[in-house]
């Protein structure tokens, strides 16, 4: 689906995730990884949630995960992000965080998708300033 | 120093009831049926709106609105918005608040037109919210998407079935058929609920609850002045409540249901009961899924094994564990935030009122709600013995 076709929601950044959604646009994911406690963390803020400390980086996800768990979305309309049945999945990234995504290139029928299977990350520009991570299955 | 433990059975819930009518009722707001719940509990606890003088309500822009509708001048105020299980919270607060003299009669209230959407407030998610941005472009419009996601989860690690959950609706259909409130009381077979139209893989649209409107009160009180009223207190022997995030892909583990596991803990510790002591469970049931999960998390099963525990219809009526003995989010009623018609059910079955549907002897029952997506739970142990 092209970028004039979505009618899904369109997120407006927030100052503290603009670098997040800048980055989305070039065709990254960012995450972000306290240099005092070591470890990452998604979604992006400006004090880490692990240790409250300000001394936080963003730094490049590699874009690999595992499908934690998935719906499929029969709910067709203006505000779904696919034409429906689609794919609603919650990854989990390599260095640890979670994220709400959709699962695409897939077919949308549970016999095809496995919790835990390997995927990885793709982008889709929604409008002309906001591009959406989303993931793919990884076919080994 | 002060504990939990000391709050046993110091509150006692007095007065419950539900609005005039549930249902589909577009000829009545939300505040009406706030009202109309409150008036009908405090004349089944013998009080007045002139006794109140803690009021606790949700689902408001501002808590200052349910008073003022009532004509009440509270002192203690109460606005706690975490979902449908707030109710649940509010009774700990309550009694948190009258133990520590603050207050004397509390009034929770709740009121949502839920179906016909007649003078709700307008409340939607700013398109800069974290919502906005990180989980609604990706469809996530409903619980249905939030509450699947534990489910999808659960049948890869447990192995439970679509059968399993279907159990679930069934039952509480058979227990719904003994309400004359239920919205829906012909009987349900397992695979009436696998041939519904699926909404959201794994669940159909008879694993989901009803999009209903209404309203329902609870009235508390100290235990002392609970021995001077009409009907027989319903003490609370035992509270707890927890709040592990807000968006459903920040929830700390996807393989049971960490909120509940807290608050359920909490509960039972000040209770000082056993599982074994409780009678009647009525735990929130939005998705069928959402009391299998509470069953592991309270402990009334191992983790992983609620499917085992709700098959062969255990949890009907006539069987060995009854569960949502109104008939439950899943066909009595369910108007968005249902965690107050737990309340208002263990309280009807432990002073005996409830006709056909009776649980024969029930003294102790527990009452169990979730808010949000997995994100916030409050658990209550309430009896008639102290």
């Amino acid at each position: 689906m092209g970028a004039n076709e979505y009618t899904g929601p369109i997120p407006k950044p927030t100052p503290e995730t603009q670098p997040y959604w800048d980055a989305a646009k070039q065709g990254k994911l960012l995450i972000q990884r306290c240099d005092d406690c070591a470890r990452h963390y998604f979604y992006p803020r400006p004090l880490c949630p692990h240790c409250l400390s300000r001394n936080v980086a963003w730094v490049e996800a590699c874009g690999r995960g595992k499908l934690l768990t998935y719906v499929i979305s029969m709910r067709p309309g203006r505000s779904a992000p696919l034409p429906a049945p689609y794919v609603v999945a919650i990854v989990e990234l390599e260095e640890g965080p979670r994220l709400m995504t959709n699962l695409v290139d897939v077919e949308p029928d549970p016999d095809k998708i496995a919790c835990d299977m390997p995927v990885t990350v793709t982008f889709a520009a929604i409008s002309d300033e906001v591009t959406l991570p989303r993931f793919r299955p990884v076919h080994e | 120093m002060s504990e939990p433990r000391n709050l046993r059975a110091s509150a006692a819930i007095v007065g419950v009831a539900e609005s005039d009518e549930l249902g589909r009722l577009p000829h009545k707001s939300a505040l009406a049926m706030h009202m109309e719940a409150a008036q009908s509990a405090l004349a089944d606890a013998g009080l007045r709106n002139s006794d109140v003088d803690a009021v606790f309500s949700s689902g408001r822009i501002m808590a200052n609105e349910v008073p003022e509708y009532l004509g009440i001048r509270p002192r203690f105020i109460g606005g706690t918005l975490i979902g449908g299980c707030s109710f649940i919270a509010h009774v700990e607060h309550a009694m948190a608040a009258i133990h520590a003299g603050l207050c004397e009669v509390a009034l929770i209230t709740h009121g949502e037109s839920g179906y016909s959407r007649v003078g709700m407030p307008a409340t939607r998610w700013g398109d800069d919210s974290l919502n906005f941005q990180f989980e609604l472009p990706y469809g996530t419009m409903g619980p249905a998407t939030g509450y699947g996601l534990m489910a999808r989860r659960h049948m890869h690690q447990f192995g439970t079935t679509s059968e399993q959950l279907a159990e679930v609706a069934v039952a509480t259909r058979k227990w719904a058929a003994l309400n004359p409130m239920a919205m829906y009381r012909e009987p349900l077979s397992i695979d009436d609920v696998l041939n519904s139209k699926v909404i959201s893989w794994p669940f159909h649209l008879l694993d989901c609850c009803l999009v209903t409107d209404g309203g329902g009160a609870v009235v508390v009180t100290s235990a002392a002045r609970a021995s001077d009223l009409p009907k027989k207190p319903v003490y609370v022997l035992g509270t707890g409540e927890c709040v592990t995030h807000q968006m459903v892909s920040q929830m700390p583990s996807f393989d049971q249901w960490d909120a509940a596991i807290e608050s359920g803990k909490r509960a039972f510790a000040m209770a000082g009961v056993r599982h074994a002591d409780i009678d009647v469970a009525e735990l929130y049931d939005a998705f069928t899924i959402v009391p299998m999960l509470a069953l592991e998390a309270l402990g009334f099963c191992k983790k992983g094994e609620s499917g085992g525990f709700v098959a062969g219809q255990r949890t009907a009526p006539g069987g060995e564990f009854p569960m949502n003995t109104n008939g439950g989010g899943l066909s009595y009623t369910h108007t968005g935030m249902y965690g107050i018609y737990t309340i208002i059910e263990a309280v009807r079955q432990l002073r005996g009122e409830c006709g056909e549907r009776q649980v024969p002897d029930a003294k102790t029952a527990i009452c169990h709600g979730t808010g949000g997506q997995w994100s916030a739970a409050a658990t209550l142990i309430v009896s008639t013995d102290k």
